[in-house]
């Protein structure tokens, strides 16, 4: 009898202990080291610019929308325009706030379109599913609508687009790739570890409790619209600093049209293909959305000699595309991330099968 | 006064459009439970097809069966390829399954027919008709009566025929349905194949009046309000809500429209769908939903 309550007791004070010692302190120091070291020493302009800034971007846009759809289930096709809000309101504050730093700008535009998302998601305490999606819609159309609209909000340029304003901090200008590869990965280090905590703590476990069943959660006492609304605020912040960047650090140009529908698909692909309700997913589903186009680019022009016509190509591209997106969802619908961990899993006790 | 008539009656005709394209949806997810967004990629699918065809000098009723042979055998390849693989799964996976459809659809008609703008002539004169004082477009009217033969024609199948029984059962309760014996796989060929039908139709309507091109897709968006006031399940409600948002974002771009800055419709009907919910939030004539824990 002792031994055993000994031995329960045992495995339940391991249970952190094994938490913790899951997260690789070793590994991820040396991902970071690369990261913020290796890369800009060693990297070209062309793959920075090309690649790692819009891969990084899109990552920190996956995991807003993760925060909203894969956390919380309120599933939504708005991302983009709540980027729209994020890009434009880091525009206006560094242009009409004298001397602001960059990074006040930056979280300003992500509170304000925190503020955004909260009144869309207002709805969310009456209406779900499908119908609430819809609702996101509206927001999409919407934004996209007032950012193209109003001149104000481009500052009355003819062209109706913003373009980078004066990106430094501390003096210290960040306008090479270098610089602004530099800013994007320190925003996306520094969310990503809040979101990870986010997740872990109460807030996080309410969000999971009214992913998977709302009706349940608000039984046992969370307050469900609550912390539906707190999602949306949370899920748009994270997608107006992405949307700021994306403008700012990678586009340098953008008008209303860069945040289209299109783009709220491509967010809600990478968090479908990278692993719903995952940290790790985005930045993988991202890879994958921002490399695949590349890849089929260079297979294509490989395979025909370089002769093929680019608009069959795109064509090709999006009949790939869906095909890997069903494919995906028959086979593995809890994503890329799930199939590396099984992957992991094998490795770890090969030879043997189990 | 004719002002407003004419505004509101151009809006009335121009909903049957957009009711036709949500009736596809609605077949869908009433058999289904699938939220279809490939439904705008089958519009466009089903109108190149044709248009391809009759540019080739297919006659027109034959080339309208070919689209008709070519939809259904589509309808099978996505029930057998796509819905039966992903049987059980939550209707969120189901609609993210037709948004990857839509991509393969859109590839698919861009790749094999061409990208670039094809005028679609069905013999209609598009010359206004005046009642009275008020003008209507011949076009719209016409557009609207076959609208309402499809209606008519759908509500027979669906209430007078076995298979349309079956439907219904398989909409009222899929596991009943099932217990007596009815072919779930079948019906759903059966549906998806008559969604694309009512795809061709709206389809062939659409692309007359704004000639067919890859926007033809987007008016999936224009039907999404529609849907959301008619709510999912009613083909009635369907019709009403088309109804409904045409009459108000002709009323809306007409009257509040100059007020703050035009170009108003993209998002007006989302408004106003959003109003809908928050009184009723399954729609006019949806299925309320009743959670249990």
């Amino acid at each position: 009898m002792n031994t055993t309550t000994a031995r329960i007791s045992a495995s339940f004070d391991d249970a952190p202990l094994t938490l913790v010692r899951r997260r690789w302190p070793l590994g991820l120091a040396l991902l970071l080291l690369v990261a913020f070291v290796g890369l800009p020493l060693l990297g070209n302009d062309y793959w920075l610019n090309a690649i790692v800034i819009p891969f990084l971007v899109l990552s920190l846009a996956g995991l807003g929308l993760n925060l909203l759809t894969g956390y919380t289930g309120q599933t939504s096709v708005g991302a983009a325009g709540f980027m729209a809000v994020g890009a434009f309101a880091t525009y206006g504050l560094l242009l009409r706030v004298p001397g602001i730093p960059l990074p006040l700008a930056l979280l300003g535009g992500g509170l304000i379109a925190a503020f955004v998302g909260l009144l869309f998601g207002i709805p969310s305490a009456r209406i779900k599913g499908f119908y609430l999606m819809v609702t996101t819609l509206a927001a999409q159309f919407f934004l996209e609508w007032v950012f193209s609209k109003f001149a104000w909000f481009y500052n009355f340029a003819s062209s109706g687009t913003i373009s980078a304003p004066r990106l430094e901090l501390f003096g210290y200008s960040l306008a090479s790739p270098v610089g602004r590869y530099l800013l994007t990965l320190s925003c996306v280090v520094l969310l990503t570890w809040v979101a990870v905590n986010l997740v872990r703590s109460q807030v996080g476990r309410n969000w999971m409790a009214i992913r998977d069943m709302d009706t349940a959660a608000s039984v046992v006492g969370i307050p469900v619209d609550r912390y539906k609304r707190l999602a949306f605020a949370v899920s748009s912040f994270y997608l107006g600093i992405a949307g700021a960047l994306w403008a700012f650090a990678y586009l340098g140009t953008a008008s209303s049209g860069s945040f289209d529908i299109n783009r709220s698909f491509q967010i809600l692909f990478i968090i479908i293909i990278g692993g719903m309700g995952s940290i790790a997913g985005n930045f993988i589903g991202a890879a994958f959305i921002s490399l695949m186009p590349i890849l089929l680019n260079h297979g294509g022009q490989w395979l025909f000699g370089g002769n093929v016509d680019a608009g069959q190509l795109q064509n090709l591209q999006k009949i790939i595309f869906g095909t890997l997106i069903i494919w995906f969802l028959i086979k593995e619908p809890e994503g890329l991330v799930r199939l590396l961990g099984d992957l992991r899993e094998r490795l770890k006790a090969w030879p043997l099968r189990f | 006064m004719n002002l407003f008539l004419e505004t509101l009656i151009g809006g009335l005709l121009a909903g049957t459009m957009y009711s036709l394209v949500a009736i596809g949806f609605v077949l869908i997810y009433k058999a289904s439970g699938v939220f279809n967004f490939a439904q705008g990629s089958m519009l466009l699918f089903a109108a190149l097809t044709f248009v391809s065809l009759h540019e080739q000098g297919v006659p027109f009723a034959l080339a309208l069966a070919i689209t008709l042979v070519v939809m259904v055998i589509g309808a099978l390849l996505i029930e057998r390829l796509v819905l039966r693989p992903l049987v059980n799964r939550s209707q969120i996976t189901l609609f993210m399954a037709t948004l990857g459809l839509s991509f393969i659809i859109e590839g698919l008609a861009q790749g094999l027919m061409g990208a670039q703008v094809r005028a679609l002539d069905l013999g209609i004169d598009d010359v206004p008709l005046f009642v009275g004082e008020i003008m209507i477009s011949q076009f719209d009217l016409i557009a609207a009566g076959i609208c309402a033969v499809l209606v008519a024609v759908l509500a027979l199948l669906f209430n007078k025929t076995r298979i349309g029984i079956a439907l219904r059962a398989v909409a009222d309760d899929t596991r009943a349905a099932l217990s007596v014996g009815i072919n779930l796989n079948r019906i759903w060929q059966i549906v998806w194949a008559v969604a694309g039908m009512v795809g061709l139709v709206a389809g062939l309507l659409w692309g007359a009046r704004q000639g067919v091109q890859f926007s033809l897709s987007l008016v999936v968006l224009k039907a999404l309000p529609v849907l959301i006031i008619g709510g999912f399940t009613s083909i009635g409600g369907a019709i009403v809500g088309g109804l409904i948002v045409g009459a108000a974002e002709n009323l809306a771009e007409a009257y509040i429209g100059p007020l703050i800055g035009g170009g108003i419709t993209p998002w007006f009907a989302y408004f106003l769908a959003l109003i809908f919910l928050y009184i009723r939030p399954a729609g006019l004539f949806g299925d309320r939903a009743i959670e249990r824990v």
